[in-house]
Parts: structure tokens; sequence; C-alpha cells
């Protein structure tokens, strides 16, 4: 009995190593980390410079939207309307540009194009109580064929007076490092920083913890939400604008299905269908993990019709970790 | 001088009169039992308080002055904080964070600051020991005991320094063992010398710790009497009907 109630209240239950232990997104990484020698071993074309291009090229443009969409399921909800945003805003970008105006002014009207999609998403979901799910899915179509109306469905590859800067945006790159890759790791750090230092953040996660107990607390609720369906929106559109300087062309089939692949990514990488958890660098190694798969699948010379298959049991298998945790909590 | 009166407080929804003609005075350091029947206007009684209803008829004042509590925000800004029955305390979070919920502390200058955990685990740390309660700031709600999450919705209305505690069935909804943990949490505010009204349907909590009693039925105060000059089955004769009124 010689333990004061002080020194009891200083103590700390968990260490660090227990908590990186328990994280979803450690073992990830450990996945990640064993199964790239081992495909290397299985397959010479893997550890090549030309897969690991590939596999970044596409994982950081998941991985940027997966970013936001963490926002979004950490406050229980989803956004299926992903896809159809980076399409629409590609799209905007390049009408825009292709109509003679700047770089600046393109890349303004993309992003505007994601506000103003989030703002729409937002305020159905958090005023007026519609379920995330219908409004997204609503959105999915919507976006995508307002895509087709504003380019009348046609493939945009010129992109007027600044057609160098944009595919330098999109395919150049800055201090050695792919343009993509770099934005993504800019939006990484904020998001990390954002959920973590900010009261926004913290508000967030409190939302998807208990919603109730937010709006007793005074958090403004409908407000936050409102921000994050704009947040993930805006990450599309960012998405969308430097996939279209990367590519070099606008059709209006892409980013179809990429919402699944974006909710995967954040959902292996620990966010919470439920609402609750989730995390910038989780976005990130779920994302790349999925890549990883997707890729070494082709490598190992299975039929590419089974992909489809690995995701969408990527998906299940990472709620299913989920479900064991919260059983054994209930105990 | 009391630091919560209300004078005649009417509530009618529509024909039905909620809450009718009700006056009381709470003094500063006293545990006042809010009893009655369910239906009987407790309820009411406090969402008026809280600012979560506006009396039809009646004035609340709050250190003598009259007040106007349309928002729950208002009754906060006043003094006034609530325990919820449900806790209102997020699982995912830790218990400090749960503390400073929508009142986070944060250190910088204007928009570069960030939040100041360490200065909310300490105040945290410091408010639990004020309680006297072993509940360990970095903990999250989902590993804790209810009387450890009790622990963790007193000390947030502790955090604003209330005058006047509004709890709502604390100890409805947890062990037997705990109740005691719980009813220590509640005295401890009291020593610090905020107001309590404890809204409960056990007759023990409130003999133990109450200084008044207060009994509502059917919207009407039946009785505003000092505990010791009260018994449980004085009480309960008036929650039921059997005594009309003392």
């Amino acid at each position: 009995m010689s333990i004061t109630l002080e020194q009891t209240i200083a103590k700390q239950e968990s260490t660090w190593v227990r908590r990186i232990l328990k994280s979803q997104t450690f073992w990830v990484v450990v996945a990640i980390i064993v199964a790239c020698p081992f495909l290397s071993w299985l397959s010479s074309a893997f550890l090549t410079d030309k897969t690991l291009f590939n596999i970044t090229r596409t994982f950081t443009f998941v991985a940027i939207i997966a970013l936001g969409m963490t926002f979004v399921i950490i406050t229980g909800g989803i956004d299926l309307s992903v896809g159809s945003v980076l399409c629409l805003a590609s799209m905007t970008l390049a009408v825009t540009m292709n109509a003679g105006y700047s770089l600046e002014i393109g890349v303004l009207v993309g992003l505007a194009t994601g506000v103003a999609v989030g703002l729409f998403n937002g305020v159905l979901i958090a005023f007026l109580g519609f379920p995330p799910f219908v409004v997204t899915l609503g959105m999915l179509s919507i976006a995508r064929s307002l895509a087709m109306v504003v380019s009348n469905n046609t493939v945009v590859f010129q992109f007027g007076p600044d057609h160098q800067r944009l595919l330098f945006l999109g395919g150049g790159s800055t201090f050695g490092i792919a343009n993509p890759v770099f934005y993504m790791i800019v939006l990484a750090l904020l998001t990390g920083f954002v959920l973590r230092w900010t009261r926004f953040g913290r508000h967030v996660i409190a939302i998807g913890g208990n919603e109730h107990a937010a709006t007793l607390t005074g958090i403004p609720v409908r407000g936050v939400k409102v921000a994050v369906y704009v947040i993930c929106s805006v990450a599309a559109a960012i998405a969308g604008i430097v996939q279209t300087g990367w590519l070099g062309s606008v059709t209006t089939n892409i980013g179809a299905g990429m919402e699944l692949q974006v909710i995967a990514a954040a959902v292996i990488g620990g966010a919470s269908l439920v609402g609750g958890a989730g995390t910038a660098i989780g976005a990130l190694v779920g994302s790349a993990l999925l890549e990883i798969i997707r890729n070494s699948l082709g490598l190992l010379g299975i039929n590419a019709f089974w992909q489809g298959t690995f995701i969408g049991g990527a998906i299940i298998i990472a709620v299913a970790f989920e479900r064991v945790q919260q059983l054994r909590t209930k105990d | 001088m009391p630091v919560l009166e209300l004078r005649n407080i009417s509530k009618h929804f529509g024909a039905i009169q909620a809450v009718n003609d009700v006056s009381l005075t709470i003094e500063p350091g006293e545990v006042v039992g809010l009893m009655g029947d369910n239906g009987a206007g407790k309820s009411t009684l406090v969402k008026m308080i809280a600012g979560n209803f506006n009396p039809t008829s009646g004035q609340i004042l709050i250190d003598g002055q009259e007040v106007s509590l349309s928002h729950p925000v208002d009754a906060r800004r006043n003094g006034v904080e609530i325990v919820y029955q449900d806790l209102a305390l997020c699982n995912n979070l830790t218990a400090a964070e749960n503390v400073f919920l929508g009142r986070e502390l944060r250190r910088g200058v204007g928009p570069l600051s960030i939040l100041d955990y360490n200065g909310m685990y300490k105040r945290a740390g410091e408010l639990f020991a004020d309680l006297k309660s072993e509940t360990r700031p970095r903990d999250l709600i989902k590993q804790m005991s209810g009387g450890q999450r009790q622990a963790v919705a007193i000390a947030r209305t502790m955090l604003s320094k209330a005058k006047v505690v509004l709890m709502d069935e604390p100890t409805a909804a947890i062990s037997v063992r705990q109740v005691a943990e719980v009813l220590n949490h509640i005295k401890h505010l009291r020593d610090q010398g905020v107001a309590i009204v404890l809204i409960s349907h056990r007759m023990p909590d409130v003999f133990t710790i109450g200084d008044r009693v207060i009994v509502l039925r059917r919207g009407r105060k039946v009785a505003d009497k000092r505990i010791k000059d009260s018994s449980p089955e004085e009480v309960t004769g008036l929650i039921t009907g059997a005594i009309e009124q003392v």
C-alpha cells in the first residue's frame, strides 16, 4: 500500500512497443517487407526499376485519395464518389486549359469542382441526415455523367498554352522525387499533422467514437462532417489534376472503380469502417500493399480477372481483423 | 445567497403540464436529491436548467441574477454543467482527451498553435487526484471501469469551475461495488463548493450523500426536506402518492 494515488495516476499502462505491436498498420508494413524479397525471388521482374516505377505511379493516386477518405471513414462515413470526382475534376481542368486558360486557372477550376462536390455531399449528409452511402452513390453516377457532358465524351489531350507546365506538374520531378510522390508525401504529412495536432482532427476522431457525445460536448458536429467530405473530394480532385499531367490526356473513364481500391487501402491501413480509427500512414501503407498485391499477381502470371477477387478479399479480411479485435475487447 | 434559484417554473407541452409552478433554491456546496417516479417531471425540470428547454413561465436565477438559458451553451457559460446518464464519452479517446473534448488546450500562437497533450494529461491527472480516483489520463475509455468513466465525466465539469452540476442517474448503470466510488467522487466535488443536483431512483444514494431531497409528482413539487428530517419510507410515500404532500 505504499503506492500513492498520484503515482497510480501517473503510471503509463501501454508502452510504445506494445502500442506498435497492436497496430494494424505495423503488421501491414511487416507484410510489405516480407512480400518484397519473396516476390523478387519468385519473379525476376519484380525488383526492377520499371516495376517499382509502375507500382509507385498507380499507388500514389490511390494513396492521395485514401488520405482524404481516411477523414471520412474516421467519422464513420463513406465516400463512394471519389473515382467519378477524380474524373470530373480532371475533365474540368482539361476543358478549361483546352479553352486557352492558364494552368493556375485550370487547377483552381479543378479544385473548385472538388469543393463543390464535397459541399453537396457533406450538406446532404450532415444537415439533411441522408445516409452517406446513398448520397455518394448518387454522386458516383452524377459526377461521371457531368464529366461526359463537359467534354462531350471526347478525349482531351491538348491543354492550351500551358500544356508543358501541366505535363511537368504531373510527370516531372522535384528534388529527384517524381512529382506525384512528392505531393503524396506532403499531403500525408499534412493529414498526419491535422489528425494528431489540431482540434479539428480530435473532433473528427471524437465524432467517429461517439457522435452523440461529441454533440453534447459542444463540438460543431455538422460543420466537421461537411468539412471531411470536402477534404475527401478535394483529395480526389488533386489526384485527378496530377494524374492528368502524368497521363497527358483525359478520358471519361479514368478513375472508374477507383473508390473500391481507395476504401480498401484505407481499411487495410487500419481505418475502421464503424468509425473512430484511422491514420495517414495507414492510408499510405494500405495503398502500397494493395498495389504490390495487384502488381505481383500479374508478374506471377495469374490471370488479371482475379484482381477484383483479391482486392475484395483484402477488404473483407481487414474488416475481419477488426471484428476479432472488437470481440476480444468485449470479453 | 443561493447559487441556483427557480421561481414558479412551469413547462407545458401542448395540453400536457410537465412541470407545474416549481420553485426551489440550492446553496453552494449542497447536494440535493431530485426524486420522483417516471414522468414526474424530473427530466423536464433538469433540461430547463441545462438549457435544453425554455420554461413556459417562471424565472431561473444563478447567483441572484436572472438568466435566460435557451441553449446548452448558455447554461455552460453560466456555470451549469451536466453529467449525462450515458456520460457522453468517446470510447476511442483517452481519459484526458475526453475531459478536454470541445475545450482542448493548445500551445503556440494563433493559427500555428497545436494541441498541448502534456498540459492536458497533467491537468486531467490533477483533477483525478482531486476526485481521489485511480484514473490514468492516458488510458482509453474503453479500458475503464464504470467508476473510472464517471470520474472522467465528473472531471469534465470541474474543468470549467462549474457552480452547479446536474447529475442524471450517476449510479444507474454501474456495479454495486462501484457505487461507493462514484458517491465519493460526488462528495469530493461538493467539497469544492459545487452545488449538485442528483437525479436518482436509488434511495440509498440520496440518503447517503444528499443534504436535502426534493420530490416531484405529476409535475408539482410535493416535498423539499432536509435529509435528516426525512426517511426513505416517507420519500417513497411521496413519490407514489401515498403521502399527499409535506
